[in-house]
């Protein structure tokens, strides 16, 4: 019905005026309804200033869709056409939302990259009608300006915005693998300036609205109303649209002028900008650093250089022009639909699906003060969490205790935390070394040594102290959680929580249910890791879970490697150029090599051969040596020193010529152990959901990107088969077979889509 | 018909109850209250120190009552900014003052309600039968500020007092940079959030809708009913002050009635540029001193003294320090009724902390607003605003001044003689203070 009124309205007046948006078939509806009210862009007037109210009424954020597009131009017109409106104010009625984007889906239902090509110049025409508008145009923002919105916003003469902690404004297309395609990368460079403008567009940081206001980006703040008359949102809104109402007004009679006032450092900038050289200089600056942050794996950024020089250089026409195209052959990239993929599924991790929990979390109380147990204290504390941390020794709750503060501290010193918000959350946080206070626990996260009997040992204790409804989590990385349960009285009440370190910076949380936990249990450990701010993905139990079982055969493949001759550095190139953020020999120096030599272990024995590969003798003798990575100063890399360039650890190298291999030439290449690592990782996450480990695919990508660092831009596991093909993947695999054995079989879930072309994990 | 009329008078006039007294608790009575003039900060007080402003409201005291000065039992003395070197400026003053130095003395603070809790404070110590008279007061010198050096710079000196070496200390010399000598400023600032007392007052009247013609209009009502009290001679609290080298002080200096065209041309003082308060609608930096004696009622008519006043119940209460800085009054009113048994009607004379015009417009929609009383103070209704027409009608904050820690005693010392004057029973005061604080007092006249 919705679509009916709003075409209805679309031929009534827009048709004619604005017939880029009069999509065929369209005109087939009844005009009937043409004098009920729009659906999502409405407006009213305030003496001479048209209030242009929008709300998608179908979501929960407002997003740019081809019918608001519409509806927008259709107000605006009538607006135009009205003399005697002065100025205009556009607001969204949606709370906390003003425009988080352009639909996504009106890209994806695309077939062609002209045809989503054609969707830009449609936003930048439209945009470029509003940028030339005859009377100010005032844009209100509270909450979300990102994408679309935003170069909606920065089209309008002025921009007002809230100081909600949910106003940002953002160009996050780069994220999506694409680039801001109605417009943003030809009017920011002019309103920023080229430095400023660039880092927005290539990083995609959000903006909070005091440094927009300080960048240019936008003209004036409103501050947040607390409770008056109304509650504090509708209070704050309300403010908001008198004091747009207000600057619209004045603009219209000129009260306040639309020139920017220029420091003196402005000009200078400005100065030195007119130089064509110093521009080019920047342009080349920056495109190198993109390369050396991306190693050319990521298409967007480059294009974005591309088109913010193409708008400076050759003028705007001709900029709109490789915009639009850029942001059509962008859309259709496998690196774009791999993001894109990441941000849905981030979307979908972000739910609970086990419903709401009987009870709230309000008390947590965590087991072991070390490295993790403190990051999730942190991340518990500060959403307001009453969390005890408890471990043996009072040293251990002093080391933890500063952890947390630091933590906090840090984002203080960001000014993204205040010093008081950092007292108070501080104050949630009961460091001890006894059970006083766990019979409040709803529930009790154990981060202690990765052993049974420890773990068995301090179930018990637990067990013996909290009430009946309290739930054990275990953080553990690898064992089991059936057979930590196995001590419990209450199996049904015993989950697993695997958190990754540092838990403040890594986003993923897996969570392991066993065939007794009850769903109430999962159900409250997955709310309390959203309340955590976390990417959730919910498993089945067995050795390693998920994201430890994808990781053991890619160790083990990797040691082999290095003791083939390959070496760290090399390897850590290697990995990184195929996308993996972290080189993998460093990573291992990150996780720990004892933690790795543990975790192989104890999955070797688990899996048997399929898990074998390098010698697990060479990682217990770093251990002996004491390599065991970053904690301990050595590992593969010296980490004494803080010179930039990591140095080789010659004490790693000699265990390495021990252990020396010959490497195979057939499969040695720079690519074939590329793919050798690349393709059991895959494979044992197919496997993982073959056996029901995993739930669906999207799960498995979001926990092998966010958890492991697998490329996001080959969108994880599951999509790097569909894009790169089950078959070939298989063929690859058949070789590596040949030569290593049954490491490398591929398992039956890949065969079967590797038979099937037209089967593909994401539809 | 008439009689009609008369009994329907009587019945609006006719309060909940005849008196406040409890039987078997002590009465607590005002015996008389001073002021110093209160004087826009770095004028002629501007060479003082806070403990001399405190010595003449105090000797002012003992001067128009002739109190025998070893008769104090105990004096308690409120203040905001503190001057290090008198940090119990209580004592200090007492002893300058002349008061006996038998006499034990203690300095409090509640921001601007510090003189209302030297009251409390003096109240309770006679309810409990440990005083019979008290000098309660409190003192804001706002001429003189204590300024710091920066905590790197005060860091280097505290360091260099325990360096032994020479070579020591000119390595802690040395390792001063111009950063460190940017001094630190004391701010009317929220510790906990930052914000500015006047950005938090913008706030809350755009909250509550409160315009800037709304704010004009308060502020010229109260600079206009303090002119008039002057010029009548009702602010009869006040005791002359001779500064030392300088004239004798006996009025106020910051009452100034304006035009509202005049006070529109203001730009706004803290939320720019669409803010609504200005420096005209807003209480300004105030040099000050006030102190009243309380006694038990026996004491002070076995000691010859007529009381102004009961000082009846009261309460403090505290909210949000950010969204409901200066609501303290709105959640004060109700509580102190119903503690005292009397409704809004049966009060005569309000007289409430002026922080901001906004400030008080925004509590007297508060109190109108069925939402908030519901949503905010959980309660089932509004308890309603006081009538204008009873309200602050000797002027306020605004206009008089506003030395932070002196106000208190100047809002009962206010009621008590408003009460005579019109002839009221019930008089009622009510603040806001820094913090998300309040306060209430109900005042009952003394019999005349």
């Amino acid at each position: 019905m919705a679509s009916v009124r709003a075409a209805g309205t679309l031929i009534r007046s827009a048709a004619s005026r604005y017939p880029h948006f009069s999509v065929n078939g369209r005109r087939n509806f009844s005009a009937s309804s043409a004098l009920l009210a729009r659906t999502y862009v409405n407006y009213e007037l305030k003496d001479d200033v048209a209030v242009i109210k929008i709300n998608d009424p179908s979501g929960r954020v407002n997003t740019l869709t081809k019918m608001m597009e519409s509806e927008m131009m259709e107000v605006l017109y009538e607006v135009w056409g009205n003399g005697a409106v002065k100025s205009a104010v556009v607001i969204s009625t949606k709370p906390g939302s003003f425009i988080a984007g352009a639909d996504l889906n009106m890209i994806k239902a695309c077939k062609s990259a002209e045809e989503v090509s054609g969707l830009s110049r449609d936003g930048q025409k439209m945009f470029e009608k509003i940028e030339n508008s005859p009377i100010p145009i005032v844009a209100a923002i509270n909450g979300p300006c990102l994408g679309g919105g935003l170069e909606f916003a920065i089209a309008c003469q002025y921009r007002v915005a809230t100081k909600s902690k949910k106003t940002v404004l953002a160009c996050p297309e780069v994220l999506l693998g694409l680039l801001p395609g109605a417009g943003g990368t030809q009017r920011l460079p002019k309103m920023l300036g080229l430095p400023a403008a660039l880092d927005m567009v290539l990083t995609g940081r959000s903006i909070r609205p005091d440094k927009a206001k300080k960048m240019g980006l936008i003209h004036h703040v409103v501050d947040q109303l607390g409770p008056g008359l109304n509650d504090p949102e509708a209070s704050t809104m309300k403010y908001l649209e008198e004091v747009a109402v207000g600057v619209a007004k004045d603009l219209a009679k000129k009260k306040i002028s639309l020139e920017k006032k220029k420091g003196l450092m402005q000009k200078l900038q400005d100065s030195v900008l007119g130089l064509s050289f110093v521009r080019k200089q920047i342009y080349n600056t920056v495109q190198k650093k993109v390369m050396k942050q991306t190693k050319g794996l990521y298409p967007a950024p480059l294009k974005i250089i591309e088109c913010v020089q193409t708008g400076i250089e050759k003028g705007s026409a001709e900029g709109y022009k490789v915009e639009s195209e850029h942001f059509g052959k962008l859309a259709m990239s496998s690196e774009s639909n791999a993001l894109i993929g990441l941000y849905q599924g981030q979307v979908a991790c972000k739910k609970n699906n086990f419903g709401k929990p009987e009870k709230d979390v309000k008390k947590l109380a965590i087991l072991g003060a070390g490295l993790m147990g403190a990051g999730i204290a942190q991340v518990s504390v500060d959403k307001g969490i009453s969390t005890i941390l408890k471990d043996t020794v009072t040293e251990g709750v002093v080391r933890g205790y500063n952890q947390v503060y630091k933590g906090m501290n840090d984002k203080v010193k960001k000014k993204s935390m205040t010093s008081f918000e950092r007292d108070t959350n501080m104050s949630f946080l009961s460091g001890q070394i006894d059970y006083s206070g766990f019979q409040n626990a709803d529930i009790v996260i154990e981060a202690v040594f990765e052993d049974l009997s420890i773990k068995h040992k301090v179930l018990k204790e637990v067990e013996a102290v909290i009430s009946p409804h309290c739930i054990f989590a275990s953080n553990t990385s690898a064992l089991p959680i059936k057979d930590i349960a196995a001590a419990s009285k209450r199996p049904d009440k015993v989950i697993g929580m695997h958190y990754f370190s540092p838990v403040d910076k890594m986003q993923l949380l897996e969570i392991i249910t066993t065939d007794k936990t009850s769903k109430d249990t999962t159900a409250t450990a997955v709310a309390l890791g959203l309340k955590q701010g976390k990417l959730i993905i919910v498993v089945g139990d067995g050795p390693g879970f998920y994201t430890t079982r994808c990781l053991g055969p890619t160790l083990s493949e990797a040691v082999r490697v290095l003791q083939e001759g390959v070496t760290p550095k090399k390897l850590d190139s290697l990995t990184t150029s195929f996308g993996f953020p972290v080189g993998l020999t460093a990573l291992i120096d990150e996780v720990g090599v004892d933690v790795a030599a543990h975790v192989a272990e104890d999955l070797g024995k688990a899996f048997g051969p399929r898990f074998g590969g390098g010698n697990p003798e060479l990682l217990k003798t770093m251990v002996q040596k004491g390599f065991k990575g970053r904690k301990t100063g050595k590992g593969w890399y010296i980490y004494a020193s803080k010179k930039k360039e990591k140095q080789l650890n010659s004490g790693a190298e000699e265990v390495l010529k021990a252990f020396k291999l010959t490497a195979p030439p057939a499969v040695s290449g720079d690519e074939d152990v590329q793919y050798r690592l690349t393709s059991r990782f895959v494979n044992e996450a197919v496997l993982c959901l073959q056996e029901g480990i995993l739930a669906d695919p999207i799960q498995g990508d979001i926990g092998a990107v966010f958890g492991l660092g697998f490329p996001p831009c080959l969108g994880g596991p599951f999509r790097f088969v569909d894009s790169f093909g089950a078959d070939k993947l298989v063929q690859k695999m058949k070789r590596y077979e040949d030569v290593y054995g049954i490491q490398f079989t591929p398992c039956q879930l890949l065969l079967d889509y590797a038979k099937d072309p037209s089967k593909k994990f994401h539809k | 018909i008439l009689s009609l009329i008369t009994t329907c008078l009587v019945l609006l006039t006719a309060k909940s109850k005849k008196t406040l007294a409890k039987p078997g608790v002590k009465n607590v009575v005002l015996v008389e209250g001073v002021r110093t003039p209160f004087l826009q900060s770095g004028t002629t007080y501007a060479d003082l120190m806070p403990h001399d402003l405190a010595r003449a409201a105090l000797q002012g005291l003992l001067h128009r009552t002739g109190f025998p000065k070893e008769a104090v039992d105990y004096i308690v003395y409120g203040t905001v900014i503190q001057e290090v070197k008198t940090s119990n400026v209580a004592r200090e003053a007492a002893l300058g003052a002349g008061f006996s130095d038998r006499t034990p003395a203690h300095t409090v603070t509640m921001a601007c309600i510090s003189s209302n809790q030297a009251m409390t404070t003096a109240v309770g110590l006679i309810a409990a039968g440990q005083c019979d008279a008290v000098v309660a007061g409190g003192v804001e010198f706002m001429s003189d500020v204590p300024i710091r050096h920066s905590r790197k710079m005060r860091k280097t000196m505290l360091s260099l007092n325990k360096a032994k070496t020479l070579g020591a200390r000119l390595s802690l010399l040395g390792s001063i940079r111009l950063a460190h000598l940017s001094p630190e400023l004391p701010a009317v600032a929220e510790f906990s959030t930052a914000e500015t007392m006047g950005h938090s007052a913008d706030r809350l009247a755009a909250a509550f809708g409160v315009s800037r013609q709304e704010q004009d209009e308060f502020a010229l009502r109260s600079h206009t009913l303090a002119k008039k009290a002057q010029d009548e001679g009702l602010l009869s609290d006040i005791v002359g002050f001779k500064v030392p080298g300088k004239d004798i002080v006996s009025k106020d200096n910051g009452i100034r009635p304006s035009t509202m065209e005049q006070m529109a041309k203001l730009k706004p003082a803290f939320v720019k540029p669409h803010g609504t308060v200005t420096a005209a609608n807003s209480s300004y930096l105030t040099d000050g001193a006030s102190a009243v004696l309380i006694m038990s009622e026996e004491k002070a008519l076995a000691m010859g003294y007529k009381p102004k006043a009961y000082l009846r119940d009261f309460v403090y209460v505290s909210q949000d320090p950010k969204d409901q800085l200066l609501l303290g009054p709105t959640y004060a009113t109700p509580k102190v009724l119903e503690r005292s048994g009397l409704t809004l009607a049966d009060i005569d004379v309000f007289e409430f902390h002026e922080a901001f015009a906004g400030q008080i417009l925004a509590n007297l929609k508060a109190m109108e607003s069925d939402w908030f009383a519901q949503n905010c103070m959980g309660r089932k209704a509004k308890v309603g605003a006081p009538p204008l027409d009873k309200f602050n009608m000797w002027g306020g904050s605004l206009s008089l001044g506003h030395p932070f820690a002196a106000t208190g005693c100047r809002l009962v010392t206010t009621v008590a003689h408003r009460l005579k004057k019109e002839g009221g029973q019930y008089g009622l005061v009510a603040a806001c203070a820094a913090g998300g604080q309040g306060h209430a007092m109900v005042i009952e006249a003394y019999p005349q």
